[in-house]
């Protein structure tokens, strides 16, 4: 018989490892080990990034003139402006040497115009104007103008009347100052005014040739010394929308806008007029009427003309003198926008998926249970969440955007697609934009994954709220135009004006959709939106997280 | 089989949510069309409401709902095997049914069954919408334009393959999520096969491509079983269009199947 063990009290285990610290930094630690851990979540996301360069190098095909199938050709671009702008600068013009400074007059009195109401079926190549009938578009202009030469891309400043949008003073293709309202009319004529001033140059209007009002004052930075002076007259192209099912494309075809000048005065001793089809009129981007039997120079009917009968000028003249509107009826060139736009998309899916697991999977394995008795501040974890999420996100789709942008253009410009020039900044704000937009847009996700608790719901909430939106605004005849609007002001899809390149101008008529890169709000509201929906989302997210049990 | 089917019936039936999922199917998919048929706008006046003039299309525009009510319709697909996946209680249900394909068959008709009625009740709910709304905006016999009725054959092409179109997805959703085993993944996989396609064909610059992105998209092939105006102009026929979702579901369905059967639960 043993002895019984003698009772030895044991010290209970105690660690020799001080108080861990649990700020913030330590948080954000942790979560950026959850997250680098997940081989699913990490695959996701490099997923993502991947498909931001891949999708923008699907596209093939091209733009141009083919022969047996062989492209010998790329599509035509548009002249730059003075600002390095791309620009659409197409008209008749009658013209004269300026030496030096000078005031030009002259009164309008009729401005009428000739289109196709069908578009496409009118005329044929042999007569293309047989099937024009008398109309006068909004924005067919004729005036005088002041020009640095008679070569397309160059400055110029000109007062103008319209076919519905009044009087104008327009310059340098973007600028537009209007002036007096009201169509002109032989009893309601109006009298025009330009003066050059060194590299200035003002413009005046009046109803009646002695009341004169100025309209504007403009500076051509170095409008050479001669310049050309004269009276012009163009119509842009007209345009039938189609909204049916399976085509939102337009069909529509050159227009003629015919002006009859009188009282023309000078403050030069003038001398011959010439006349010249600048750009080579309305037709020089091969409008759907063909090329067929529209070759530039006189055999062009859209190319213009005039006649003079003693002070009586009478011009006929096709084409716009306006910034280059990509995918517009006269505009050349596609949407750089063209290049990320799908790419985003595909990476948004994955990107939001991984956004709303990376709480989710927390709910389902019960690991929130743990994280949250080691890290009892429950804000702080979602908060710690987020910044690491919004983080991963914003460096992989920066630098999937950085290279599909121009990686993507490049793959078009191959094609024979011509892309106008994109500003630098402009650029730069695409590419940080849409690397914001995908972290936002991951956080809204990851705030209604603690809501709802379950993968399922928040994900398809996510897509919902953000592709959905854009969807109905790209599908053709699914809702009316301002709907669409709409929906793209409201919802978190707004945020995708951040990739529109160029602004929407209302002096250039065309379909300004989000599928070719325009969207109805600027860039910075658009993104605004979808913060104030990921703010609203977050707030909840919190106020239950705190609330609920785990 | 029955003992799989009533299984599988009893596990979805008792799900807290399932009810109110299929609810909101419904509702979300006629509300959408509600809206849609009210936001129609045409100017009376100079022809401007005449069938020609708008190319409107009644049934596609009541039918507008079916964009949202198939994210829905998908989740149903997805819930009914990614929850199974998501609390481990596959391995109960493989271990009580080890023939899995009768396990998979069973979901799959289970999922048909849920669909089909959902689909029925929403579309038929968006059919009597679009009636009572669009001849207010102008959609009008005196503009040219026949009600919304199941009695014309157009209409009701559009009617049984939109329900039918709402099965198909809801099938698709429970392959590509069987395939992943993740209801995260497989709702965000269906919804990228659905809504991506389009958004892809909007962009690409191309015709002829945009055309054939058209011709084998999912969403965008099947829902040309809407279209009652301009069948001609569309890159498939109608039943085409359809038959292009059902392959999409046929291929999800068979590498959920062969993934089910081949690998570990």
């Amino acid at each position: 018989m043993t002895a019984p063990a003698p009772y030895r009290p044991v010290a209970p285990y105690q660690s020799q490892a001080g108080p861990g610290r649990d700020g913030f930094p330590q948080l954000l630690r942790a979560e950026w080990t959850k997250f680098r851990t997940v081989r699913g979540w990490v695959a996701g996301i490099l997923v993502a990034g991947l498909l931001t360069v891949g999708i923008s190098l699907l596209y093939h095909g091209g733009c141009g003139t083919f022969v047996n199938g062989t492209q010998t050709g790329g599509c035509p671009g548009a002249p730059l402006g003075p600002g390095g702008e791309a620009v659409t600068d197409a008209f008749y013009f009658v013209h004269q040497p300026l030496p030096g400074d000078g005031t030009i007059t002259v009164r309008v009195t009729s401005l009428t115009g000739r289109y196709s109401p069908t578009g496409l079926t009118a005329g044929t190549p042999r007569n293309p104007l047989a099937g024009l009938v008398p109309g006068v578009q909004p924005w067919t202009k004729a005036g005088i103008i002041v020009k640095a030469s008679t070569t397309p891309g160059s400055a110029y400043a000109a007062m103008l009347v319209t076919g519905r949008n009044g009087v104008r003073m327009q310059y340098d293709y973007t600028g537009d100052i209007a002036g007096l309202p009201g169509a002109v009319t032989a009893s309601s004529p109006r009298w025009l005014r330009l003066a050059r001033s060194g590299d200035t140059i003002t413009g005046y209007d009046s109803a009646d040739g002695s009341h004169w009002t100025r309209v504007g004052t403009v500076t051509l930075p170095g409008l050479p010394s001669t310049a050309q002076v004269g009276l012009f007259t163009a119509s842009p192209t007209y345009e039938v929308f189609n909204q049916s099912v399976g085509s939102g494309g337009g069909s529509g075809g050159p227009t003629l806008g015919t002006a009859s000048f009188d009282d023309l005065a000078t403050s030069w001793p003038a001398g011959t007029w010439t006349g010249t089809s600048v750009g080579a009129g309305g037709a020089g981007n091969a409008g759907p009427l063909g090329p067929g039997g529209l070759g530039n120079g006189p055999a062009n009917p859209f190319s213009g003309g005039y006649h003079r009968t003693g002070a009586t000028f009478t011009l006929t003249g096709s084409g716009d003198i306006a910034p280059n509107v990509p995918d517009s009826p006269d505009g050349a060139g596609i949407s750089p926008t063209r290049a990320i736009e799908s790419g985003t998309f595909f990476a948004l899916i994955a990107m939001v998926t991984v956004g709303a697991v990376f709480i989710t999977a927390e709910y389902r394995r019960g690991l929130i249970a743990a994280t949250f008795t080691a890290a009892p501040r429950r804000g702080r974890v979602l908060a710690a969440k987020a910044v690491v999420l919004a983080a991963v996100t914003f460096l992989v789709g920066l630098a999937g955007t950085a290279i599909a942008l121009p990686a993507g253009e490049s793959k078009f410009r191959h094609g024979g697609y011509w892309l106008p020039p994109l500003p630098a900044a402009t650029a730069v704000r695409m590419v940080i934009g849409t690397a914001a937009v995908m972290a936002v847009a991951s956080v809204l996700a990851l705030a209604l994954g603690a809501i709802a608790r379950r993968g399922v719901a928040a994900v398809s909430t996510v897509i919902v709220l953000i592709v959905l939106p854009f969807l109905f605004a790209v599908i053709p005849g699914l809702l009316p135009v301002g709907a669409e609007d709409w929906l793209l002001r409201i919802f978190p899809a707004a945020a995708f004006a951040v990739q529109q390149a160029f602004p929407a101008y209302h002096q250039v008529f065309s379909q300004y959709l989000p599928g070719n890169g325009y969207y109805p709000l600027a860039w910075w509201t658009g993104f605004l939106v979808l913060c104030a929906w990921t703010a609203i989302a977050l707030a909840a997210a919190t106020y239950l997280v705190k609330r609920r049990d785990a | 089989m029955s003992q799989g089917l009533r299984a599988e019936w009893t596990k979805l039936r008792t799900l807290p949510g399932t009810g109110w999922l299929l609810l909101a199917a419904a509702a979300l998919t006629i509300a959408v069309g509600a809206a849609a048929a009210g936001a129609f706008t045409c100017s009376p006046g100079h022809g401007g409401c005449t069938q020609a003039a708008t190319g409107a299309d009644p049934a596609k525009i009541g039918f507008t709902g079916v964009y949202l009510g198939q994210a829905v319709i998908a989740v149903l697909g997805v819930m009914v095997i990614g929850g199974e996946y998501g609390t481990g209680m596959i391995r109960v249900t493989l271990a009580a049914m080890p023939r899995r394909m009768t396990v998979f068959a069973a979901k799959a008709l289970i999922v048909t069954g849920c669909a089909l009625a959902t689909g029925l009740a929403a579309i038929g709910g968006s059919l009597l919408a679009g009636r009572l709304i669009l001849p207010g905006r102008g959609l009008t016999a005196a503009n040219g334009y026949l009600a919304l009725s199941v009695g014309n054959g157009p209409d009701l092409r559009a009617v049984l393959g939109s329900v039918l179109y709402l099965t198909l997805v809801a099938l698709l959703a429970l392959g590509v999520t069987t395939l992943v085993r993740d209801s995260a993944a497989g709702i965000g996989l269906t919804l990228g096969l659905l809504y991506l396609f389009p958004i892809l064909t909007a962009v690409v610059p191309d015709h002829t491509l945009a055309r054939h992105l058209d011709q084998i998209a999912p969403m965008t092939a099947g829902l040309y079983i809407q279209v009652t105006v301009g069948v001609r102009a569309l890159p498939l026929t109608p039943w085409q269009g359809l038959g292009v979702t059902a392959a999409w579901a046929a291929a999800a369905l068979t590498l959920g199947a062969a993934a089910l059967r081949l690998r570990d639960a």
